[in-house]
């Protein structure tokens, strides 16, 4: 043992291959390795069973920017979409980003009043506020998902009140706003606990002294209170963002499958419809889109993701 | 035996490209009450950490006892250290964490006990034993991380800035409590300090350190009376500096004239020669203010520029030329007469004794 | 001084201030505590509703016919959901050892030695976090589908162990960093070598941090459906893969009785997480 820890001591860089070993190893392996196995593939053929096989080639991309068209519109019906291109696969991705970007917009909309709202309770209430976030955040994201489709089930218990009211039963599923509101409602707590972390260490007499020093409450919001709580801020977005793009569960419970997005497409090209290079193309590009939105997030604040777990 | 406790030969840490200690060569004796003073970053803590075994000199060996440390690891050295946040382990009572040292050793149960008993009565906390550290104040704190040093009967105890945390007043009271203990221990106590007053008050020697390097070690009287650097001079205490030319040098004593043309005499310090750049140094409380000039050397006409009354002494600013001089005036009258102080404006004539006066080769 | 001054004026100017926004925060408030009300009942209903109805006697529909403890019965007596609740448990658990030892050694490694390529595994690191789950979870698949292991419980532990572990390493470095170390020292300074240091102070020390990262891993073990769903083989399915497929073939109610179920343990773990944090803060 003595001898053991003698050589240890005196090699500090055995101590630190030891400690580093085990982590980068499975970090190496399992998970950088796979990733980089999967963009191979993306540039891979597929088999007649969908399988990657040589040669290489650019199809996978060809096909997603194949028939692209710039047509600006604006739909309401569709979900509140505002479309750039035409053309099946850009505008996956592009709808995709939308309803993601819109999703966690609204939810910031919502949480940071609540959030708010909670800071400012005395700390007896605070706490059992808090507890409230908890157990959604915690609570299994399928299982939630599960239940809000459940209350708005043709047959379930909204319709089944609206039929005992005797009024029209409505379809609340499978559209673009179900979708949306599934977002929503299952990334709530992920937005209002960053919130309310940063937001508890707010010291208030700041806006005071903004005031004192002549800011409205506005200029006092933007100019003292936004920068100060900005960590919280851009962790919650991230932590809604990224999954909102990446959903699988929400776009096959609440929007049937009907409502496309990449992280269900690219689910499908390894379920239904086989087709491994293609699905690894679009897992390669929306790892980008993340990392964009992931460099923003550690560009403009520290990464507080350690005080938004 | 060997005459010292701990020595430092010649001992370099290099820290990337910053030279945090540069060729320290020290030896503490044994059972003296030792200051490692300076300015932050000079190196002091540094210099404790390498005796201490928590960092390995780049260069240079350690002694302690007369025997080379080379890379003895801390736990395998007869010292130990009082930290400046004084690390007490929190999930540890007070008890636990004074027996943790003798249980390290091996030290039996009842042994272990009527030690912590011993040492609790001799930091005065014999009621505290099954609290924990942070149902302590600060002061108790204190004397908790000094019985967990002591109860192990160290060769030598090294004291990082412990009373830096305290308030003025528990600082006063736990300066004179540690130099009694060292008496009642009989224990090398060897103490870092960025606290001029608190080193001239507790030591028997001091170490004067500058950017990694001991400038000059001695008692506090010789570093005080006689400091051999303008560093020195400048971080114990308060001084006057007047730089100037060497002109002569008889015996003791230098002469040196100021940029401003005034001629001074003073004690020559070390490395003074004629014609060199020289400062001299003589301290705001050893220069009088007469209305009179008399025959003596150093009296110089001047004018009173500023003048703060702090109870104990009249803090006078006068101008001699361009140089502003510091007056302490000891208050040896008690009265309410106004006039009885100098103004501002008013003339008056400087003057102090060559041998209170320093003259500094650099 | 100066500046004193021109504070002191502009605060006496200024009084009225606060009682004319005092009005305003009241309005304020009543919108937050409203939106406030809105959200949290937009939260529960749901859920409310399902455990409600996981107690419902009635077949199909949402039609409310008496109150019956059938499913949970059904629940306990179906070998498959026990099965997977098992396979859960069981991935759950070696995944949170697993992540936890190694996730911890790791944080150690990062906080407290200075290396070359540190900051390319900060990055890498923070990307299994980052990137979205369905992604992670394909990769895996065709990882395993390539070095020919088939899927199972084996894989499914590689994989876990694999998401859960960099946040665990993310907890624990927040630890470390706020981790004394003059504490070892001094463990070292009265006699401790560095196993004894370690086992009587790090460790004990870093106690806490260890057990919240440890309830941290296993949650987000027993929640993931979507990188167990591309990992998963037959006879290894976990419970949120179990329930999944029998969403998607219809309305059974006893998905109702093992939601409620497992929405029970998440309470649980909860309160066992605040109890361990308010234990710390005391």
């Amino acid at each position: 043992m003595a001898k053991i820890l003698r050589v240890l001591r005196e090699q500090p860089g055995i101590r630190l291959a030891g400690l580093m070993a085990p982590g980068a190893f499975w970090l190496s392996v399992f998970f950088l390795v796979p990733l980089l196995i999967m963009a191979w593939i993306s540039f891979l053929s597929r088999d007649p069973l969908g399988f990657p096989t040589p040669p290489l080639t650019l199809q996978n991309y060809w096909e997603i920017i194949r028939d692209i068209r710039f047509a600006p519109s604006i739909s309401l019906a569709d979900g509140l979409a505002i479309r750039l291109f035409e053309g099946l696969y850009l505008e996956l991705f592009w709808r995709s980003i939308w309803l993601s970007l819109l999703s966690t917009v609204i939810t910031l909309l919502i949480a940071f009043p609540v959030a708010l709202f909670m800071a400012r309770l005395p700390p007896r209430y605070r706490n059992l506020a808090l507890f409230l976030v908890m157990i959604p955040f915690w609570t299994n994201f399928l299982v939630r998902t599960y239940a809000l489709q459940f209350m708005l089930r043709s047959n379930g218990p909204i319709n089944t009140l609206l039929r005992a009211l005797g009024l029209e039963p409505i379809e609340l599923l499978f559209t673009p706003t179900a979708v949306m509101l599934g977002l929503v409602y299952g990334n709530l707590p992920f937005m209002i606990l960053p919130l309310y972390t940063s937001l508890e260490k707010f010291d208030w007499t700041m806006i005071e002294a903004a005031h004192d020093l002549g800011a409205d409450t506005l200029r006092a919001f933007q100019r003292v209170m936004l920068p100060l709580i900005s960590p919280g801020l851009l962790a919650g977005s991230i932590l809604t963002f990224v999954p909102a793009i990446g959903a699988y569960i929400t776009v096959e419970l609440m929007g049937g499958g009907r409502t496309n997005m990449i992280g269900y497409a690219i689910a499908q090209q390894f379920s239904a419809s086989v087709n491994w290079p293609f699905g690894s193309a679009m897992s390669l590009l929306m790892m980008i889109i993340v990392t964009f939105a992931a460099v923003l997030y550690f560009r403009s604040g520290r990464g507080e993701y350690r005080n938004a777990i | 035996m060997s005459e010292f406790a701990v020595e430092l030969r010649d001992v370099s840490k290099v820290f990337g490209d910053i030279v945090a200690v540069d060729h320290v060569s020290m030896g503490i004796r044994h059972n003296e009450f030792f200051a490692l003073l300076g300015p932050s970053g000079c190196g002091k803590t540094t210099s404790l950490r390498i005796i201490a075994g928590f960092e390995r000199p780049t260069s240079g060996e350690v002694y302690i006892d007369n025997k080379p440390m080379g890379n003895t690891p801390p736990f395998q050295r007869n010292v130990n250290t009082v930290f400046q946040s004084y690390a007490l382990f929190p999930h540890m009572t007070v008890e636990q964490n004074i027996s943790f040292g003798l249980e390290m050793k091996g030290v039996s149960k009842a042994e272990i006990a009527r030690r912590v008993g011993e040492v609790l009565e001799l930091v005065r906390l014999p009621h505290m034993a099954k609290r924990y550290p942070r149902q302590m104040s600060g002061g108790q704190q204190q004397r908790v991380a000094l019985a967990r040093a002591l109860v192990n009967r160290p060769k030598v105890l090294l004291l990082d800035e412990p009373l830096g945390a305290l308030d003025a007043k528990l600082r006063k009271e736990m300066q004179i409590e540690l130099k009694t203990l060292q008496r009642e221990v009989g224990i090398t106590f060897i103490f870092v300090t960025h606290d001029q007053e608190e080193a001239l008050s507790m030591s028997d020697r001091i170490a004067v350190f500058s950017k990694g390097k001991v400038l000059q070690i001695g008692t506090p009287l010789e570093i005080y009376e006689r400091p051999t650097s303008r560093f020195v001079a400048d971080f114990i205490g308060e001084t006057n500096f007047l730089t100037g030319r060497v002109t002569q040098v008889d015996g003791e004593f230098a002469q040196i004239t100021t940029n401003g043309g005034a001629t001074f005499r003073g004690r020559a310090m070390p490395g003074v020669r004629a014609g060199i750049e020289a400062t001299l140094s003589v301290r705001p409380e050893k220069v009088q203010l007469v209305e009179q000039p008399d025959d003596s050397v150093n009296c110089y006409e001047v004018v009173v520029r500023s003048i703060a009354y702090v109870g104990s002494d009249t803090r006078v600013v006068v101008m001699l030329g361009e140089n502003c001089i510091d007056v302490w005036e000891q208050n040896t009258i008690s009265t309410l007469d106004p006039n009885y102080f100098f103004k501002p404006g008013e003339r008056a004539w400087l003057t102090f004794k060559p041998e209170n006066a320093l003259v500094l080769a650099e | 001084m100066a500046s004193d001054v021109v504070l002191l004026g502009e605060r006496s100017e200024i009084k009225p201030r606060p009682r004319k926004e005092s009005r305003g925060i009241g309005l304020g408030r009543f919108a937050l505590v409203t939106i406030t009300f809105f959200t949290f009942a937009f939260l529960y209903v749901p859920i409310a509703v399902l455990i409600a109805f996981s107690f419902n006697s009635a077949r199909t529909g949402a039609t409310w016919q008496s109150f019956s403890l059938q499913w949970y019965e059904r629940v306990f007596s179906n070998t498959r959901i026990l099965e997977a609740a098992a396979n859960s448990l069981i991935v759950a658990a070696l995944a949170t050892v697993g992540s936890v030892v190694i996730g911890t050694l790791m944080a150690i490694a990062m906080e407290r030695y200075q290396f070359r390529a540190k900051l390319a595994w900060d990055a890498l690191l923070y990307l299994p976090v980052i990137i979205p789950e369905i992604v992670m979870g394909i990769s895996l698949l065709i990882f395993f589908a390539a070095i020919n292991l088939s899927r199972g419980i084996v894989t499914l532990v590689i994989s876990h162990i694999a998401f859960c572990m960099p946040f665990v390493y993310l907890t624990m470095r927040a630890r470390l960093a706020d981790f004394d170390r003059s504490l070892e020292e001094a463990a070292q300074d009265l006699g401790a070598d560095e196993w004894t240091t370690f086992r009587r102070i790090t460790l004990p020390l870093l106690m806490p941090g260890i057990i919240s990262s440890a309830l941290l891993a296993f949650t987000l073990s027993l929640d993931d459906f979507v990188i167990s769903f591309f990992v998963t083989g037959v006879g290894s399915q976990t419970l949120p893969v179990y329930i999944w497929g029998q969403i998607r073939r219809g309305i059974t109610p006893e998905i109702n009785a093992i939601s409620t179920l497992m929405l029970l343990l998440s309470i649980v773990l909860v309160v066992v997480a605040q109890l361990i944090q308010r234990r710390q803060r005391a």
